[in-house]
């Protein structure tokens, strides 16, 4: 069958295409433009999310194979108050974080100026700037990237799951059965590999952007260098009246959220718990510790200030000796 | 001669709190102590607080820091002849110098802005526990047999920790 195409269908046809094109490589540019150390933030307006899941299930579409391989039976762990945590049966589970489901879509119903609202919010992994999963990791598991992305090498990861801990937001989420673990000491020592969001790395080294934004149909996620996109947080907020989260939260992190009520209502209204993250503030973890380290630098300092001191004290004391007993021999032979 | 030199107990036994700090909360950098129940024991719930152990973890190498440049500084100072370091003195020291360096790195890292590549931090957090793992048996034979860091000369000496 031969195609019948008029002028107004291949002009239309043409549009649509340039449209799509100029759609995903805005973000691809903005994306190279993150490059040379410069991190990369997404911002998220929860006034565009529909709730359709499309990101969620293009999320899954594209980081399906890095999903754990989970080998059963477990082995028996010791002592008996290790958890097992096991989601590789129930796969498909939506409405939280799981090791299969590295982004979900929270709801609230909210208060919007007097008008009941039903909000939703796509939640994962906040991508801290300085992420305290990845600095608090204590084999080097964890990791991140010169752009900002942090990511859990299921390949090293023995699941002890401190980075959920650390996590102001207890993103990270356990597989057992799978990993590194199972070739060391699995009945005593690790528990699985911990997954999260890892913002399809792959996919941005290769200039590409997240499957998550890509899939979007509302646009209501975007992605550019992180000082573009508070900037851009700053101006939505004040077109809109909303108000921003993740500008400031645990120091600043990569995802930023724009929200049309203020996230003390809307963390009221989400539902929270086990692989549902909060929108409470978040003061910044690495902060303190990071503080003492000047006191690193002060320390050896003050130590070598002392010893020199010690010393210069004890030289002294040596010089003045001789004298006194010269003195005093003079003394006596007078 | 290797017996004990009890020169300024004090700092001996500063040194040895400070150094059993630095262990317990290095070690409590990995998620072990809720696991195996120690967290458990009456007064050790902070054990598996793993902000607190990294900041008093921070605040004993602080210390040390401050402990190994005096002693360091002390030792290259010392006139009109330099102790030698025994056998035991140079591995230790080794150790410890080890443990401060890498030790010293990890902190850098968790600055914002640091990033290593992936490969160094497994390599620096294996060396830096390695180089515990080799410290601790060796300190502890040293102390059960009264190994002195120093043989000290006839004149000079680096009075401190043996």
């Amino acid at each position: 069958m031969a195609i019948q195409l008029s002028r107004r269908s291949f002009l239309k046809g043409s549009l649509a295409a340039a449209g799509a094109v100029a759609a995903t490589s805005a973000p691809a540019a903005a994306v190279k433009g993150a490059k040379g150390g410069r991190h990369l933030a997404t911002l998220i307006d929860i006034d565009k999310c529909i709730g359709c899941g499309a990101c969620v299930e293009a999320c899954r579409d594209a980081n399906y194979e890095k999903y754990p391989e989970a080998k059963k039976p477990f082995p028996k762990m010791y002592p008996n108050r290790v958890p097992v945590e096991d989601w590789s049966d129930d796969q498909y589970a939506s409405d939280r974080l799981t090791p299969y489901n590295l982004l979900f879509i929270q709801e609230a119903v909210v208060d919007v100026d007097g008008e009941e609202r039903f909000l939703t919010v796509p939640r994962r992994c906040m991508h801290c700037v300085n992420p305290p999963c990845v600095k608090l990791c204590p084999w080097g598991a964890a990791q991140q990237y010169k752009n900002g992305i942090s990511r859990i090498d299921k390949d090293i990861c023995l699941g002890g799951s401190k980075c959920r801990k650390v996590c102001p937001w207890h993103i990270p989420q356990r597989q057992t059965g799978a990993g590194l673990y199972l070739e060391l000491l699995p009945s005593f020592a690790g528990n699985g590999i911990m997954t999260k969001c890892d913002r399809c790395c792959d996919r941005v080294a290769g200039g590409g952007v997240p499957a998550c934004i890509e899939a979007c149909p509302e646009g209501a996620q975007i992605i550019g260098p992180r000082d573009e996109i508070v900037r851009k947080a700053h101006e939505l907020a004040d077109e809109t009246g909303g108000y921003i989260y993740g500008e400031t939260e645990n120091g600043g992190t990569n995802t930023l959220y724009v929200s049309p009520v203020p996230f003390e209502e809307l963390n009221k209204a989400v539902d929270k718990g086990k692989g549902r993250p909060h929108f409470k503030p978040a003061e910044n973890t690495m902060a303190k510790a990071n503080n003492l380290v000047l006191g690193m630098a002060i320390a050896p300092i003050a130590g070598i200030a002392a010893a020199w001191g010690k010393q210069i004290v004890a030289d002294n004391k040596k010089k003045e000796k001789p004298e006194h007993i010269k003195e005093g021999t003079d003394h006596d032979n007078a | 001669m290797t017996t004990r030199n009890a020169a300024i107990p004090p700092v001996r036994y500063g040194y040895g709190l400070l150094m059993f700090l630095l262990a317990l909360t290095g070690f409590a950098q990995m998620p072990i102590f809720k696991r195996y129940y120690i967290a458990d024991i009456p007064g050790l719930g902070w054990l598996a607080m793993f902000y607190v152990t990294h900041y008093l973890h921070y605040i004993g190498a602080v210390l040390i820091l401050g402990l190994a440049a005096y002693f360091v500084t002390a030792y290259f100072r010392t006139r009109p002849e330099r102790p030698k370091l025994t056998p035991t003195g140079y591995l230790r020291a080794g150790l410890i110098g080890v443990i401060l360096v890498t030790g010293l790195l990890l902190a850098v890292k968790n600055f914002p802005g640091y990033v290593f590549p992936p490969g160094a931090v497994i390599l620096l957090d294996l060396v830096h526990l390695g180089s515990v793992f080799v410290f601790i048996p060796t300190a502890l034979y040293c102390w059960a047999f009264s190994k002195k860091w120093i043989n000290s000369p006839s004149k000079g000496d680096v009075k401190g920790v043996n």
